[in-house]
């Protein structure tokens, strides 16, 4: 499996360390709530289109948004999360 | 025996070899098949239940029959097909699972056990009792079946692994795989040309077929000449793809150096490769089918296609007489090649009906075989002719074509499902199975050479318009161009006899039809239940004509049986080469601290921690046990001064104008107020309330900070910090990165350690330039140097850092400085005690499922701030009596030592799971407090100090009350680290 | 008075010759992280500019005169060489002199060597000469920039430079062992 790190290209998996689902970067406000239990153990678990997040440690030290598909493994889309919020990247899901 | 005038060998150069000990001599270019079979050899096997002799069957990586154990000793390899092996002068292979000899085998006995011995045998006899089936009946089963053993020995030869990355990968350099690198070669293409042979050309090698109006072989050396001098192209012999991954990536075993008698001494046996192209073609031929048969593993009876190849490229013939067996043309066009090479063919068998008679040679159209006789060696055929007449038919070869299937196998490996074209009786690819492959030749149910040569070119030039590339049109040579003619014809049908599909794990056709009517319908169920494509072949030869067979026990169509899935690797891979490079050191990088060699030198036994290595203790003359050199390093540092390399500690620089509000949200306690020149002691949790790291930070200058980790945990910080500040606050002026490299960084610890330190400062320091949990910058020696003063010891303790080049030497000079104020080193054991004397934590206590209320620390999450976790750390059931807190524990009497991973239990109560309070994570003996000394999580521990506990280890068979106490042994109110 | 003996992270490691290939360890050099402040890339870029530099982007390096700026992750770049004073208070200026195993290996199989261990696209058309990345020495983390038609500069954590020079050593050997066999 290879990966398209936004800054360095094109590297292989090796390079990366996976996190998990791409929510987790959406903390909710401050005092437990069922949005903070929903974000620390309720995941989808889908057979199609999925974002999740990886870190590129043996290279930038990135953090990765990548869209993948769990049932084919294409990657249609890879972007910096520390870029959320700005216009994507070409070639970026919306 | 050889062929004169015929072949591709050296004739010039003949190389001898050993085989079952015995020496033969081939010639340069022999296989070790091609070389026994020149020589008369016919049994280079046993079958794997039966232990029936069998020959070589193929002359390919497919065979099944002759697997044989290359090399003697710790570097010997098992199942190394006959077919594949090159000879060499070194070379002594050996036939497997026999015993004494594959041409006589005391196993094979278990042949005329044979009726009892069918599929699902051992499932049915060997239920009962249960707890024999480990103990008894599977080493039985073993030990009878099976192929090649390996020598249980640790093997040091040398494997590799590699990347190699290219625009073009081509699979196979037959004739759809040369036209396709010559196409994109010269394209200027980047393209890598990789061929399972130690010889280029595919079929072209073993047919009689002209290409561009000479010799197929001699076109085929006329492309490869110039493909070789392309600097864009690499070519690849001794190399077989055996898998399609993700993203473009295929994997490849190379056979670097099996092939030399004396190879050099680091080249690697095998190398494993990872190879990335952008597009790929896959022009891997395909397998030639057998016909089941009675008796059709007789050894003697081979492929039809093989027969031809040993005939063309190798120059043997592969029998005196040879019968040829066939269902299409190929049969037809083997007799040619024999009758021209001037071997003798006694009959030609067709199962076809309208089969047309070749020059000379008898034929039975529209007959079968019903028996092969010769149990060394074929000696005959029984053929039945249309009309049921029976007719014996001499020969010590029997030359059989089933048909082919295209070698789709890495079309397949992601997921991919073949189709069943009717007109050649095959499954073949379809297209878009791998992005980015496309199948081309025999590969792809295309068979004639002229297709196969277009195919490939046609495939290449695709490949070039997706790369974004101007195409270079190439003129395809003229070559045969016959359309496949062929009746599906996949078993003379034989209640009787055994007839075999699966030479290599002994399944016959009786067992496929034995599934089916036990109802393991299902192609996948079929295999499981005979075994039929487990082998390491992995029914290469016979998972279509199984599920031929299946198809008409059941009978269902082909299309709608199916076949099982293809799975990598294509060909057996060796573990060393997939773990090449992990052996020994090479298993994990070494990290080696500056006093490294100076704690070697004072003999101290270095421990792992992580890929740190650090001294445990450091033994003094009639020190005889590692407790007493410990006890006195507690002592010393206690009394005297201790020095310890304190470098592996994670040290993260982090600079920016958000700093402050950004360790307060990383921290649980407020870090925005410290000042320069001021350290302080932080908690780290998770974002689900769970403790991560402990570890100090202190502030260097207004926006600069030094945050130190543990050792363990130091990647897993970095990499939360990164997230925290990317994902949650993008927009601050936050710069981290590790430091923990630039700085050697030692302990200085005890009484004695401010007077050490002004030995060798440039300007000296006493409390109120460096207080309690303060830090500065100081000169030592003419190199600038930070000081902190921070202390895991509980005594007066510093940390000194200074640019890692100055580690060795500065290391050195501290330790003989404390030595002669009556100190010294000291290891991780003393360490260890004297931080849980003072109940300092470390990942034994925080080993990810306690919170900050467990370890006592619950006052250090500010209610003033937000932090990572703190919102979880706030949920019912995370706080509160039914927790297990930290305490110290003390052994009643204090003499009874105790061991981590104890449980505890109230006294009087039984010792069992239900009635667990907790368990013990740290333990010591105190030279200090003079008892042995314990860390625990006890259910509600804080409430219950003064009482006592029950300690129950039933893995070393302790049983000991101890008192609970504060988990703060000595010195509480932590006077003297002030001091 | 007593001065501190300094020790070089490939001490006693290095060279290593295999086949026509040298690994040598680097001459000590200054080398300071450069991390932009926000709000002064522009500023800070200028500076890099007075020093006969500039900012590198991902994957690019900036040759001057005794000096290079090498780009060497988000929003990094170590700048090797030069006293970094004149960029004190537009980035976050890091000393990591001492934090890196500097080796520079050199010779016709350096990019076969490297093949071994490094899962990088290092064709020359690919990774061109001045090209850096971020990626992996085996399990090591690795900044690699080609510092030649067939030399590459490497640096490895300085705790590491032991393993470092053994795998490499090992695969030098290994293609230098290919070489003999035609």
């Amino acid at each position: 499996m290879r990966l398209n790190c936004p800054l360095c290209g094109d590297r292989d998996l090796r390079e990366f360390t996976y996190y998990g689902a791409s929510v987790y970067a959406d903390r909710p406000g401050e005092g437990w709530s069922d949005a903070w239990d929903d974000l620390l153990h309720l995941r989808d678990n889908p057979a199609g289109e999925t974002t999740d997040l990886w870190y590129h440690e043996l290279g930038c030290s990135a953090w990765i948004e990548v869209s993948r598909n769990t049932v084919t493994h294409a990657i249609s889309a890879t972007r910096l999360l520390a870029g959320r919020g700005k216009a994507p990247a070409k070639g970026a899901k919306a | 025996m050889r062929i004169e005038g015929k072949g591709l060998v050296d004739r010039s150069n003949p190389v001898g070899f050993r085989f079952d000990g015995r020496d033969y001599t081939g010639f340069q270019g022999d296989t070790l098949a091609s070389a026994l079979l020149a020589s008369g050899v016919r049994v280079m096997g046993r079958s794997f239940k039966y232990h029936r002799p069998r020959g070589v069957m193929t002359a390919g990586s497919e065979e099944p029959n002759a697997l044989v154990t290359v090399g003697r000793g710790a570097g010997q390899v098992p199942n190394v097909r006959a077919t594949v092996q090159e000879i060499h002068s070194g070379l002594d292979a050996r036939g497997q699972n026999a015993w004494p000899s594959v041409r006589f085998d005391v196993m094979e006995v278990n042949d005329l056990f044979a009726p009892f011995l069918g599929a699902g045998f051992y499932y049915k006899t060997f239920m009962w009792p249960r707890k024999f089936w480990e103990s008894l009946y599977e080493p039985l089963i073993r030990r009878a079946a099976g192929l090649g053993a390996l020598s249980r020995q640790h093997n040091d030869e040398h494997y590799e692994k590699a990347f190699a990355f290219c625009d073009l990968l081509v699979i196979g350099s037959g004739p759809a795989g040369l036209m396709a690198a010559l196409t994109a070669g010269r394209a200027g293409a980047d393209v890598i040309l990789a061929e399972e042979d130690a010889r280029m050309g595919g079929r072209l090698l073993a047919e009689s077929h002209e290409v561009g109006g000479q010799p197929g072989a001699d076109w085929a050396a006329g492309v490869l000449a110039e493909l070789a001098s392309m600097p864009n192209v690499r070519l690849m012999t001794r190399t077989t793809v055996t898998g399609a991954y993700d993203g473009g990536t295929f994997g490849a075993l190379e056979r670097v150096g099996l092939h030399l008698a004396r190879p050099p001494m680091d080249l690697p046996r095998e190398c494993f490769w990872r190879i990335v192209a952008k597009r790929a073609i896959l022009a891997a031929g395909a397998h030639e089918r057998p016909i089941a048969f009675a008796n059709n593993d007789r050894p003697g009876v081979m492929m039809a296609g093989a027969v031809r190849a040993y005939v063309n490229r190798w120059g043997v013939a592969p029998g005196q007489t040879v019968a040829v067996f066939g269902n299409n043309d190929d049969a037809h066009r083997t007799v040619k090649d024999l009758v021209a090479a001037g071997i003798k063919v006694s009959a030609l068998i067709d199962v076809r009906e309208d089969a047309v008679a070749p020059q000379g040679v008898t034929l039975h159209a529209g007959a079968r075989i019903v028996d092969a006789v010769g149990r060394n060696g074929l000696r005959e055929v029984i053929v039945a002719d249309r009309d049921g007449k029976i007719a014996r038919i001499p020969c010590d070869c029997l030359a059989v074509s089933g048909g082919w299937n295209p070698v789709l196998h890495l079309a397949c490996h992601m997921n991919g499902r073949p189709v069943w074209r009717e007109d050649v009786a095959a499954f073949v690819p379809q297209p878009g199975m791998v992005p980015g492959l496309t199948v081309a030749g025999s590969a792809n149910g295309t068979f004639s050479t002229q297709a196969c040569l277009r195919e490939g070119a046609e495939a290449a030039s695709l490949a070039l318009s997706e790369l974004g590339r101007p195409e270079a049109k190439i003129a395809v040579p003229d070559a045969e161009d016959g359309a496949i003619q062929l009746r599906a014809y996949w078993e003379v049908p034989d209640p009787k006899h055994r007839a075999w599909l699966d030479f290599a794990n002994d399944v016959t056709t009786k067992d496929v039809r034995l599934a089916a009517q036990e109802n393991f319908r299902s192609v996948e169920h079929m295999k499981r239940y005979t075994t039929q494509g487990m082998a390491p072949d992995q029914g290469k030869s016979s998972n279509v004509a199984a599920l031929a067979v299946l198809a008409d026990a059941t009978g269902r169509g082909i299309p709608e049986t199916g076949i099982t899935t293809f799975r990598p690797p294509y060909v057996p891979i060796s573990v060393a080469a997939l773990g090449a490079g992990g052996q020994g050191k090479g298993l994990a990088p070494q990290r080696l601290t500056t006093s490294h060699q100076a704690s070697v030198a004072r003999g101290a036994p270095m421990i792992e921690a992580g890929l740190w290595y650090r001294p445990s203790y450091f033994p003094r003359p009639k020190e005889a046990t590692w407790r007493e050199s410990c006890d006195r390093e507690v002592r010393m540092v206690r009394e005297r001064v201790g020095v310890c390399d304190v470098s592996t500690l994670g040290k993260i620089d982090i600079q920016g104008a958000d700093v402050g509000r950004f360790l307060d949200l990383v921290y649980t306690n407020t870090f925005s107020t410290l000042k320069p020149g001021r350290v302080r002691y932080g908690l780290m949790l998770r974002e689900d309330g769970i403790v991560m790291d402990d570890g100090t930070t202190a502030c260097l200058g207004e926006g600069h900070y030094l945050m130190t980790t543990t050792t363990a945990a130091a990647g897993q910080v970095m990499r939360h910090l990164d997230f925290v500040a990317q994902a949650h606050c993008p927009g601050w002026d936050v710069h981290t990165i590790s430091v923990t490299e630039q700085w050697a960084q030692f302990a200085v610890a005890g009484p004695l350690g401010r007077e050490l330190l002004n030995t060798l400062l440039e300007s000296p320091i006493d409390d109120a330039a460096i207080p309690f949990l303060g830090c500065g910058r100081v000169r030592v020696m003419g190199v600038e140097a930070r000081l902190f003063r921070i202390s895991f010891s509980g005594e007066l303790g510093f940390e000194i850092a200074v640019p890692a080049r100055y580690g060795a030497a500065l290391y050195r000079d501290l330790v003989a400085r404390a030595e002669s104020l009556g100190g010294g080193a000291y290891g991780m054991e003393a360490l260890n005690v004297l931080r849980i004397e003072k109940g300092f934590i470390t990942h034994a206590e925080i080993h990810g499922r306690v919170t900050a209320f467990d370890i006592g620390l619950q006052g250090m999450v500010s209610a003033k701030k937000d932090c990572i976790g703190k919102a979880a750390s706030e949920r019912p059931g995370l706080t509160g009596a039914e927790r297990e807190q930290l305490v110290g524990l003390k052994p009643v009497p204090a003499s009874k030592p105790i061991g981590a991973g104890a449980h505890l239990f109230d006294e009087g109560a039984e010792p069992i799971r239900a009635n667990d309070q907790g368990y013990v994570t740290s333990v010591c003996w105190s030279p200090t407090l003079n008892t042995h000394l314990g860390l625990a999580f006890l259910r509600n521990g804080r409430a219950r100090q003064g009482s006592r506990v029950r300690l129950v280890d039933h893995l070393r068979g302790t049983d000991v009350v101890c008192e609970v106490v504060h988990p703060v042994f000595f010195d509480p109110e932590g006077g003297r680290a002030r001091g | 008075m007593a001065s501190l003996i300094e020790i070089s992270p490939c001490d006693g490691l290095l060279p290593k010759i295999a086949g026509g290939m040298v690994l040598s360890e680097l001459p000590f050099a200054r080398v300071t992280s450069v991390a932009p402040f926000k709000g002064k890339t522009r500023a800070l870029g200028a500076a890099l500019k007075g020093m006969g530099l500039g900012w590198p982007g991902p994957g690019q390096s900036r040759q001057g005169k005794d000096a290079a700026i090498l780009w060497s992750g988000m929003d990094q770049a170590f700048l090797i060489g030069p006293d970094p004073a004149p960029l004190q208070g537009l980035a976050a200026l890091t000393d990591q002199s001492d934090g890196w195993a500097r080796m520079r290996l050199k010779g016709p199989g350096a990019e076969a060597a490297l093949a071994r261990l490094v899962p990088l696209d290092l064709r020359a058309d690919v990774f061109a000469e001045g090209q850096v990345a971020r990626s992996g020495l085996n399990h090591m983390m690795l900044h690699i920039c080609r510092s030649g038609p067939d030399a590459f500069d490497l640096m490895v954590f300085r705790s590491m430079a032991g393993s470092a020079v053994h795998e490499l050593h090992q695969a030098m050997e290994a293609v230098a062992a290919r070489t003999m066999i035609g």
